[in-house]
């Protein structure tokens, strides 16, 4: 931080930083709060720990796992499932909302569906996909694709339009060919629009991939956690939550690092 | 005598809506003279603009024609708004017409960022849009005109969208740089003063369907900048005039 520059900006400063430790503090705060509430209660019987499992037994069951070589592979199959669902439906998303942008009476006639592919819950079709794809990672990488496509294609044409209706007049003065005024401005106004697409479905893809491993699959972090519920593991399933919501959190984390770089 | 630069014979214009037709611009005879500066006052709504993109070529005329002098007559249009693009550097968004049109050339680049130099805005070169001013991104957006090297600038209400003094010095220097670079203008304006600051003569339209009402030449010489003109005491009775014109 800069130095201050007088006794009032100084002070100023000083409070500036005093507020952003007290939110850290009260963050880390919260957490240990909440794990040692946790902790407690199971060890004085307030419940039973069998049916809420407690951070220590968590902690047990993710060693258990490593030691045994299990939660490489459970992490290592679902991540792949996911960045996999996530880079193809981000992809595919961007391409077809390309095609939709140079085709506007193709956007027209295919508006409705597109409102109606965004509205209904993906989910829906992982019957469909087992029975069309198979019961295998196949299937469950389709879920993930599925569930970040559409939103991707409606957030980035969106964007894509938006940066038409302001500068076309501009471009046409100019002379440009669409394949410029597409290259020039809608591309490079995109990108901000492309990396909230990005924010969106990578929290997407992880929801499409943990319900396909609900449905059908030998390994993985969805995988642990119905198993888990069916042979009541508790621990199990807690402690398969607990690592997904740290992959998913580095995951994001990843995604507005990338978007940082890229503004700037 | 100064040759004529570009004639608009007899033009009509309709627009085709849902509920009809709306007939914009009626029999339209109106030349910009070699050098000259054309202003069009009118009352909002009336069509000024679309004479703009008819000229430009960004609409056909319903009856009637546009000619012009030469055919290889090049032409630069100035919008309301500076339309700068966030992601380019200043000198990126003055190169921008060159790029469209394939005629960046090591010497179109050094006479574009000359004109920066001229006119105050070199220190400005790899600043973003964002990190200036209204008044100098609607230079920048001039000076994106200018590095075409038209022959016919056609400005649409290029100062309406910034405040009253930034738009009196922008105004001032605008027409400096027009009348340095020798170019030909045509300024559509709803502001009579801007008009009679700015113009050799002015083109007073009806309310809509334009029509021309009539032309009024204004004699103050070429060279004399707008702020000036404000100051002469003719300046008021050519308001008068446009005033009276425009009124139903």
């Amino acid at each position: 931080m800069k130095n201050a520059v007088s006794e009032a900006h100084a002070k100023y400063l000083r409070r500036i930083r005093r507020d952003a430790r007290t939110v850290v503090l009260s963050r880390v705060a919260v957490l240990l709060g909440f794990l040692s509430l946790w902790e407690l209660g199971a060890d004085l019987g307030w419940f039973d720990p069998f049916i809420l499992s407690s951070p220590s037994r968590v902690l047990k069951t993710i060693v258990r796992l490593y030691a045994d070589g299990a939660l490489w592979l459970h992490i290592g199959t679902t991540l792949l499932e996911t960045v996999l669902g996530f880079l193809l439906g981000t992809l595919l998303g961007a391409l077809i909302a390309v095609l939709l942008w140079w085709m506007p009476k193709l956007n027209r006639i295919l508006d409705p569906y597109l409102v109606v592919l965004n509205a209904l819950p993906k989910i829906a079709l992982g019957p469909v996909l087992i029975v069309w794809i198979g019961a295998g990672t196949a299937s469950i990488v389709v879920m993930g694709v599925l569930v970040s496509l559409v939103v991707t294609t409606v957030t980035v044409l969106n964007g894509f339009l938006a940066a038409t209706d302001e500068k076309q007049l501009l471009m046409r003065t100019l002379g440009a060919t669409k394949l410029q005024i597409f290259t020039k401005v809608v591309l490079p106004a995109g990108v901000p629009d492309l990396i909230s697409a990005l924010k969106i479905s990578v929290g997407m893809s992880w929801v499409g991939v943990i319900v396909g491993e609900y449905l059908v699959s030998k390994a993985g972090l969805g995988y642990l956690i119905v198993y888990g519920g069916q042979v009541f593991k508790l621990d199990l399933v807690m402690a398969s939550v607990t690592v997904l919501c740290i992959l998913a959190a580095l995951m994001y984390y990843a995604v507005a690092f990338l978007e940082k770089k890229v503004r700037t | 005598m100064q040759s004529e630069l570009m004639k608009l014979e007899n033009v009509s214009l309709a627009y085709h809506t849902l509920a009809g037709e709306t007939v914009a611009i009626q029999n339209l005879n109106l030349s910009v003279l070699d050098g000259e500066f054309l202003a069009i006052v009118g009352p909002s709504g009336c069509g000024k603009t679309t004479v703009l993109s008819l000229i430009m070529g960004l609409m056909r005329p319903t009856s009637g024609s546009v000619r012009f002098s030469g055919k290889d007559l090049r032409l630069g249009y100035m919008l309301q708004r500076d339309h700068l693009l966030d992601h380019r550097t200043v000198e990126k968004n003055v190169l921008l017409g060159l790029e469209v049109q394939h005629r960046l050339t090591e010497q179109s680049k050094a006479r574009a960022f000359e004109l920066l130099d001229t006119y105050g805005l070199g220190d400005f070169r790899t600043y973003k849009p964002q990190q200036l001013s209204g008044g100098m991104r609607q230079k920048v957006a001039l000076i994106r005109t200018l590095a075409l090297e038209p022959d016919l600038l056609l400005l649409d209400e290029p100062f309406s969208a910034l405040d009253y003094q930034t738009r009196l010095n922008l105004c001032d220097e605008v027409c400096r740089i027009i009348r340095s670079e020798g170019k030909s203008a045509v300024l559509v304006t709803h502001d009579i003063s801007e008009a009679i600051s700015t113009a050799d003569r002015v083109a007073v339209f009806s309310a809509r369907p334009a029509t021309l009402k009539t032309v009024i030449e204004i004699g103050f010489p070429k060279d004399m900048p707008p702020l000036e003109r404000r100051s002469q005491a003719a300046f008021h009775d050519y308001f008068d005039r446009i005033w009276k014109e425009l009124q139903p």
